[in-house]
Protein backbone atom coordinates (compact mmCIF):
# COMPACT_ATOMS: atom_id res chain seq x y z
CA UNK A 1 0.00 0.00 0.00
CA UNK A 2 1.81 3.42 -0.67
CA UNK A 3 1.87 5.85 1.73
CA UNK A 4 -1.05 8.87 1.97
CA UNK A 5 1.52 11.54 2.65
CA UNK A 6 2.94 13.05 -0.20
CA UNK A 7 7.56 12.35 -0.52
CA UNK A 8 9.78 15.30 0.14
CA UNK A 9 12.34 15.06 -2.64
CA UNK A 10 15.42 14.24 -1.50
CA UNK A 11 17.39 14.86 -5.22
CA UNK A 12 15.40 18.32 -5.49
CA UNK A 13 17.54 19.80 -2.78
CA UNK A 14 20.67 21.74 -2.75
CA UNK A 15 23.34 19.93 -1.21
CA UNK A 16 23.11 22.57 2.23
CA UNK A 17 19.31 21.42 2.17
CA UNK A 18 20.00 17.96 1.63
CA UNK A 19 22.41 17.97 4.95
CA UNK A 20 19.89 19.79 6.95
CA UNK A 21 17.37 17.62 6.71
CA UNK A 22 19.21 14.45 7.77
CA UNK A 23 20.06 16.47 10.51
CA UNK A 24 17.75 16.08 13.95
CA UNK A 25 16.04 19.31 14.08
CA UNK A 26 17.72 22.07 15.59
CA UNK A 27 21.05 20.41 16.17
CA UNK A 28 22.31 21.65 12.61
CA UNK A 29 25.71 23.77 12.63
CA UNK A 30 27.39 24.49 9.38
CA UNK A 31 31.33 24.91 9.64
CA UNK A 32 33.36 26.47 7.29
CA UNK A 33 30.34 27.73 5.69
CA UNK A 34 29.67 30.63 3.13
CA UNK A 35 30.26 33.65 4.86
CA UNK A 36 33.53 32.24 5.77
CA UNK A 37 34.80 32.78 2.65
CA UNK A 38 36.93 30.22 1.67
CA UNK A 39 36.70 29.85 -2.04
CA UNK A 40 38.94 28.24 -4.46
CA UNK A 41 41.84 30.61 -5.32
CA UNK A 42 42.71 28.93 -8.94
CA UNK A 43 39.44 29.38 -10.64
CA UNK A 44 38.95 32.75 -10.69
CA UNK A 45 42.48 33.53 -12.72
CA UNK A 46 41.33 30.60 -15.50
CA UNK A 47 37.62 32.49 -15.41
CA UNK A 48 35.41 30.65 -13.58
CA UNK A 49 33.06 32.13 -11.42
CA UNK A 50 33.86 30.40 -7.59
CA UNK A 51 31.36 29.91 -5.00
CA UNK A 52 31.79 30.86 -1.49
CA UNK A 53 31.71 27.38 0.06
CA UNK A 54 33.38 25.88 -2.82
CA UNK A 55 30.84 23.42 -3.37
CA UNK A 56 31.31 21.25 -0.12
CA UNK A 57 29.11 21.59 2.59
CA UNK A 58 29.83 20.29 6.34
CA UNK A 59 27.49 20.27 8.75
CA UNK A 60 28.12 18.48 12.43
CA UNK A 61 24.89 17.92 14.35
CA UNK A 62 22.99 14.57 15.55
CA UNK A 63 21.83 12.17 13.55
CA UNK A 64 19.02 9.73 15.95
CA UNK A 65 20.94 11.32 18.51
CA UNK A 66 23.97 10.54 17.74
CA UNK A 67 27.04 12.97 16.76
CA UNK A 68 27.94 13.11 13.22
CA UNK A 69 28.95 15.37 10.79
CA UNK A 70 27.30 15.35 7.12
CA UNK A 71 29.69 16.14 3.94
CA UNK A 72 27.70 17.48 0.93
CA UNK A 73 28.78 17.71 -2.39
CA UNK A 74 27.01 20.54 -4.71
CA UNK A 75 26.19 19.70 -7.87
CA UNK A 76 25.18 22.48 -9.34
CA UNK A 77 28.43 23.51 -8.99
CA UNK A 78 31.12 22.66 -11.45
CA UNK A 79 29.58 19.40 -11.05
CA UNK A 80 30.35 18.64 -8.24
CA UNK A 81 34.11 18.67 -9.20
CA UNK A 82 36.66 18.45 -6.51
CA UNK A 83 39.40 20.94 -6.55
CA UNK A 84 41.50 21.65 -3.40
CA UNK A 85 39.57 23.58 -0.80
CA UNK A 86 36.82 21.51 -1.16
CA UNK A 87 38.71 18.47 -1.22
CA UNK A 88 40.69 19.47 1.73
CA UNK A 89 36.87 20.52 3.79
CA UNK A 90 35.96 16.55 3.39
CA UNK A 91 39.12 15.34 4.21
CA UNK A 92 39.79 17.22 7.49
CA UNK A 93 36.31 17.03 8.46
CA UNK A 94 36.64 13.28 8.24
CA UNK A 95 40.05 13.35 10.52
CA UNK A 96 38.34 15.64 13.22
CA UNK A 97 35.35 13.27 13.52
CA UNK A 98 38.48 10.33 13.68
CA UNK A 99 40.09 13.02 16.17
CA UNK A 100 36.62 13.11 18.05
CA UNK A 101 36.03 9.93 18.38
CA UNK A 102 39.51 8.71 19.43
CA UNK A 103 38.98 11.47 22.27
CA UNK A 104 35.77 9.90 23.26
CA UNK A 105 33.19 11.65 21.49
CA UNK A 106 32.24 8.81 19.26
CA UNK A 107 31.83 11.25 15.78
CA UNK A 108 30.26 9.26 12.43
CA UNK A 109 30.07 10.69 8.98
CA UNK A 110 27.94 10.93 6.61
CA UNK A 111 29.16 11.33 2.84
CA UNK A 112 26.67 12.68 0.36
CA UNK A 113 28.12 12.24 -3.04
CA UNK A 114 27.16 13.60 -6.36
CA UNK A 115 30.53 14.39 -7.96
CA UNK A 116 31.90 14.06 -11.47
CA UNK A 117 35.39 13.53 -9.56
CA UNK A 118 38.36 16.11 -9.68
CA UNK A 119 37.95 19.15 -10.97
CA UNK A 120 39.70 19.10 -14.25
CA UNK A 121 41.07 23.54 -13.53
CA UNK A 122 42.74 21.81 -10.02
CA UNK A 123 43.82 19.16 -11.49
CA UNK A 124 47.09 18.12 -9.69
CA UNK A 125 45.51 19.51 -6.49
CA UNK A 126 42.41 17.87 -6.73
CA UNK A 127 44.10 14.51 -7.26
CA UNK A 128 46.25 15.18 -3.85
CA UNK A 129 43.10 16.02 -1.98
CA UNK A 130 41.20 12.97 -3.17
CA UNK A 131 44.04 11.04 -1.73
CA UNK A 132 44.03 12.97 1.63
CA UNK A 133 39.90 12.43 1.39
CA UNK A 134 40.64 8.37 1.25
CA UNK A 135 43.45 8.90 3.72
CA UNK A 136 41.16 10.58 6.06
CA UNK A 137 38.19 8.06 5.33
CA UNK A 138 40.18 5.04 6.32
CA UNK A 139 41.84 6.93 9.74
CA UNK A 140 37.61 7.42 10.90
CA UNK A 141 36.58 3.92 9.40
CA UNK A 142 37.64 1.46 12.21
CA UNK A 143 36.45 3.80 14.97
CA UNK A 144 32.86 5.04 13.56
CA UNK A 145 31.01 4.17 10.26
CA UNK A 146 30.91 6.19 7.19
CA UNK A 147 27.77 5.59 5.39
CA UNK A 148 27.82 6.64 1.37
CA UNK A 149 25.01 8.50 0.25
CA UNK A 150 24.12 8.78 -3.89
CA UNK A 151 21.12 10.35 -4.26
CA UNK A 152 21.28 11.70 -7.60
CA UNK A 153 20.69 13.20 -10.31
CA UNK A 154 24.22 13.35 -11.03
CA UNK A 155 26.06 10.28 -9.47
CA UNK A 156 29.32 9.41 -7.78
CA UNK A 157 32.29 9.36 -10.69
CA UNK A 158 35.95 10.06 -10.89
CA UNK A 159 38.45 9.90 -7.82
CA UNK A 160 35.52 10.20 -5.42
CA UNK A 161 33.75 6.74 -6.57
CA UNK A 162 37.32 5.14 -5.00
CA UNK A 163 35.94 7.20 -1.64
CA UNK A 164 32.46 5.64 -1.93
CA UNK A 165 34.03 2.28 -2.52
CA UNK A 166 35.75 2.81 0.96
CA UNK A 167 32.79 3.70 2.31
CA UNK A 168 31.23 1.75 5.34
CA UNK A 169 28.16 1.19 3.45
CA UNK A 170 26.76 2.75 0.64
CA UNK A 171 23.16 4.01 -0.01
CA UNK A 172 21.56 4.61 -3.68
CA UNK A 173 18.68 5.60 -5.23
CA UNK A 174 17.38 4.61 -8.89
CA UNK A 175 18.12 7.91 -9.91
CA UNK A 176 21.27 7.47 -8.36
CA UNK A 177 24.93 5.94 -10.11
CA UNK A 178 28.11 4.94 -9.72
CA UNK A 179 30.74 4.46 -11.58
CA UNK A 180 34.81 4.89 -11.61
CA UNK A 181 35.11 6.33 -15.52
CA UNK A 182 31.41 7.80 -15.96
CA UNK A 183 29.82 7.44 -19.54
CA UNK A 184 31.23 10.01 -21.48
CA UNK A 185 34.47 9.38 -20.71
CA UNK A 186 34.91 6.07 -21.46
CA UNK A 187 33.07 7.05 -24.88
CA UNK A 188 35.94 10.02 -25.58
CA UNK A 189 38.71 7.86 -24.52
CA UNK A 190 37.77 4.69 -26.20
CA UNK A 191 35.13 5.40 -28.31
CA UNK A 192 31.50 4.88 -29.02
CA UNK A 193 31.52 1.15 -30.03
CA UNK A 194 32.66 0.61 -25.95
CA UNK A 195 30.07 2.86 -24.56
CA UNK A 196 27.20 5.25 -25.86
CA UNK A 197 27.50 7.55 -23.77
CA UNK A 198 24.05 8.97 -25.28
CA UNK A 199 22.14 5.43 -24.52
CA UNK A 200 20.61 5.88 -21.21
CA UNK A 201 19.14 2.64 -20.56
CA UNK A 202 22.63 1.09 -20.80
CA UNK A 203 24.18 3.96 -18.53
CA UNK A 204 21.84 2.81 -15.57
CA UNK A 205 21.85 -0.85 -16.43
CA UNK A 206 25.17 -0.60 -15.46
CA UNK A 207 25.73 2.31 -13.38
CA UNK A 208 22.88 2.72 -12.09
CA UNK A 209 21.87 2.16 -8.45
CA UNK A 210 19.23 -0.46 -8.92
CA UNK A 211 22.27 -2.51 -10.67
CA UNK A 212 24.88 -1.28 -8.32
CA UNK A 213 22.47 -3.13 -5.54
CA UNK A 214 22.31 -6.58 -7.73
CA UNK A 215 25.89 -6.79 -8.05
CA UNK A 216 27.13 -6.11 -4.64
CA UNK A 217 28.70 -3.03 -4.60
CA UNK A 218 26.11 -0.73 -2.95
CA UNK A 219 24.01 -1.86 0.00
CA UNK A 220 20.93 -0.47 0.08
CA UNK A 221 18.17 0.71 -2.70
CA UNK A 222 15.93 3.53 -1.16
CA UNK A 223 13.52 5.65 -2.64
CA UNK A 224 14.12 9.52 -3.57
CA UNK A 225 12.46 10.18 -0.40
CA UNK A 226 14.03 12.83 2.67
CA UNK A 227 12.62 10.29 5.21
CA UNK A 228 13.75 7.00 3.85
CA UNK A 229 16.94 8.19 2.97
CA UNK A 230 17.01 9.54 6.56
CA UNK A 231 15.95 6.09 8.46
CA UNK A 232 18.72 4.28 5.87
CA UNK A 233 21.18 6.04 7.15
CA UNK A 234 20.06 5.42 10.84
CA UNK A 235 19.93 1.88 9.84
CA UNK A 236 23.27 1.90 8.44
CA UNK A 237 25.07 4.13 11.69
CA UNK A 238 23.31 1.61 13.94
CA UNK A 239 24.48 -1.18 12.47
CA UNK A 240 28.46 0.04 13.02
CA UNK A 241 31.75 -0.51 12.48
CA UNK A 242 31.73 -3.92 10.35
CA UNK A 243 34.47 -6.98 10.62
CA UNK A 244 35.69 -6.11 7.49
CA UNK A 245 34.95 -3.63 4.87
CA UNK A 246 33.87 -4.28 1.16
CA UNK A 247 37.12 -2.89 -0.49
CA UNK A 248 39.15 -5.50 1.50
CA UNK A 249 37.54 -8.19 -0.20
CA UNK A 250 40.66 -8.64 -2.54
CA UNK A 251 40.29 -11.71 -3.66
CA UNK A 252 36.31 -12.12 -4.15
CA UNK A 253 36.64 -8.64 -6.30
CA UNK A 254 39.70 -9.76 -8.17
CA UNK A 255 38.03 -12.80 -8.51
CA UNK A 256 34.65 -11.03 -10.06
CA UNK A 257 37.54 -9.25 -12.79
CA UNK A 258 38.85 -12.84 -13.71
CA UNK A 259 35.23 -13.99 -14.49
CA UNK A 260 34.82 -10.89 -17.13
CA UNK A 261 36.11 -11.36 -20.65
CA UNK A 262 36.71 -7.73 -22.28
CA UNK A 263 36.51 -9.34 -25.88
CA UNK A 264 33.03 -10.64 -25.31
CA UNK A 265 31.33 -8.48 -22.25
CA UNK A 266 28.75 -9.98 -20.67
CA UNK A 267 25.53 -8.56 -21.23
CA UNK A 268 24.09 -6.23 -18.06
CA UNK A 269 21.91 -8.50 -17.11
CA UNK A 270 24.42 -11.12 -16.40
CA UNK A 271 26.25 -9.21 -14.60
CA UNK A 272 24.46 -9.78 -11.00
CA UNK A 273 25.04 -13.38 -11.42
CA UNK A 274 28.94 -13.86 -11.90
CA UNK A 275 29.75 -15.75 -9.34
CA UNK A 276 31.79 -14.29 -6.12
CA UNK A 277 30.15 -11.37 -5.16
CA UNK A 278 29.09 -11.55 -1.44
CA UNK A 279 31.58 -14.42 -1.07
CA UNK A 280 32.68 -13.75 1.99
CA UNK A 281 29.98 -11.76 3.40
CA UNK B 1 34.40 35.84 -16.33
CA UNK B 2 33.97 39.46 -15.68
CA UNK B 3 34.04 41.59 -12.04
CA UNK B 4 31.14 44.50 -11.66
CA UNK B 5 30.69 46.57 -9.00
CA UNK B 6 28.15 48.83 -8.60
CA UNK B 7 26.27 51.43 -5.21
CA UNK B 8 23.15 52.23 -5.22
CA UNK B 9 21.44 54.57 -2.42
CA UNK B 10 19.68 52.33 0.63
CA UNK B 11 18.07 53.14 3.62
CA UNK B 12 16.47 49.89 4.91
CA UNK B 13 18.95 47.76 7.23
CA UNK B 14 18.20 44.16 6.79
CA UNK B 15 17.87 42.09 10.31
CA UNK B 16 20.68 39.61 9.28
CA UNK B 17 22.80 38.35 6.72
CA UNK B 18 21.68 35.64 4.25
CA UNK B 19 22.88 32.99 1.63
CA UNK B 20 20.65 31.88 -1.24
CA UNK B 21 21.39 29.94 -4.55
CA UNK B 22 24.40 28.32 -5.99
CA UNK B 23 26.81 29.25 -8.82
CA UNK B 24 25.65 26.39 -11.13
CA UNK B 25 24.45 27.10 -14.52
CA UNK B 26 21.49 29.51 -15.05
CA UNK B 27 21.41 30.06 -11.33
CA UNK B 28 23.68 32.56 -9.34
CA UNK B 29 24.47 32.78 -5.36
CA UNK B 30 24.05 35.56 -3.42
CA UNK B 31 25.80 36.43 0.27
CA UNK B 32 24.08 39.53 1.58
CA UNK B 33 25.75 40.76 4.98
CA UNK B 34 24.47 43.99 6.72
CA UNK B 35 26.13 47.14 6.06
CA UNK B 36 26.70 50.76 6.51
CA UNK B 37 22.67 52.66 6.31
CA UNK B 38 22.86 54.67 3.11
CA UNK B 39 24.12 52.24 0.50
CA UNK B 40 23.89 49.15 -1.20
CA UNK B 41 26.92 47.45 -2.45
CA UNK B 42 26.87 45.13 -5.27
CA UNK B 43 30.20 42.82 -6.63
CA UNK B 44 28.85 41.00 -9.27
CA UNK B 45 31.16 38.17 -10.51
CA UNK B 46 29.72 36.66 -13.32
CA UNK B 47 30.19 33.88 -16.48
CA UNK B 48 29.10 35.86 -18.90
CA UNK B 49 30.92 38.82 -20.10
CA UNK B 50 29.76 42.31 -21.73
CA UNK B 51 26.31 42.30 -19.77
CA UNK B 52 27.59 45.49 -17.66
CA UNK B 53 24.45 47.60 -18.59
CA UNK B 54 21.93 44.70 -18.58
CA UNK B 55 23.16 44.30 -14.80
CA UNK B 56 23.17 48.25 -13.86
CA UNK B 57 19.71 47.79 -15.03
CA UNK B 58 18.27 44.88 -13.34
CA UNK B 59 19.70 45.94 -10.19
CA UNK B 60 18.79 49.42 -10.59
CA UNK B 61 14.69 48.33 -10.38
CA UNK B 62 15.64 46.01 -7.34
CA UNK B 63 17.34 48.52 -5.09
CA UNK B 64 14.50 51.21 -6.05
CA UNK B 65 11.77 48.71 -4.78
CA UNK B 66 13.92 46.99 -1.94
CA UNK B 67 16.59 50.09 -0.79
CA UNK B 68 18.17 47.24 1.52
CA UNK B 69 21.54 49.01 2.70
CA UNK B 70 24.14 45.89 2.46
CA UNK B 71 27.28 44.15 0.49
CA UNK B 72 26.09 41.61 -1.77
CA UNK B 73 28.25 39.63 -3.66
CA UNK B 74 26.76 38.00 -6.48
CA UNK B 75 28.81 34.61 -7.67
CA UNK B 76 26.44 34.55 -11.44
CA UNK B 77 27.06 31.58 -13.52
CA UNK B 78 24.54 32.83 -16.75
CA UNK B 79 21.43 33.71 -14.69
CA UNK B 80 18.58 35.34 -16.61
CA UNK B 81 17.51 39.01 -15.43
CA UNK B 82 14.35 37.12 -13.79
CA UNK B 83 16.58 34.58 -11.73
CA UNK B 84 19.01 37.23 -10.60
CA UNK B 85 15.75 39.90 -9.25
CA UNK B 86 13.72 36.17 -7.58
CA UNK B 87 17.59 35.44 -5.85
CA UNK B 88 17.81 38.76 -4.44
CA UNK B 89 14.30 38.89 -3.53
CA UNK B 90 14.99 35.58 -1.85
CA UNK B 91 18.25 36.66 0.09
CA UNK B 92 15.77 39.78 1.26
CA UNK B 93 12.93 37.67 2.74
CA UNK B 94 15.56 35.22 4.04
CA UNK B 95 17.21 38.30 5.87
CA UNK B 96 14.42 39.49 7.36
CA UNK B 97 12.78 35.79 8.79
CA UNK B 98 12.87 35.16 12.46
CA UNK B 99 14.59 31.65 12.52
CA UNK B 100 17.57 32.53 10.03
CA UNK B 101 20.30 30.22 9.55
Amino acid sequence: MTSMTARASFIELDARARAFALLDGGTARELCGPFDRIESPWLEPQGVVPQSDDGVVVVRGKLAGRAVVVIGIEQAFQGGGIGEVSGVKIATALSLAARDSRAGVPTAAVLLLETGGVRLQEANLGLATVAEVCAALLELRPLQPVIGVIAGMLGCFGGMSIAAGLCTELIITSEGRLGLDGPQVIESEAGVAEFDASDHPLIWSIDGGAQRIRTGLADTLVPDDVAAIRAAVIEGLGRGVPADHRSGWIDSLGALLAAVDPTDPPEPADLPAIPSKGDER
Amino acid sequence: MQTLNFEFPADRPPARRAHVGVAGSGDLEVLMTPGPVGVARVRVRTSVDGFDTVWRVVLERFFARHPVSAGFELNDAGATPGVVALRLRQAVEESMEEDGK
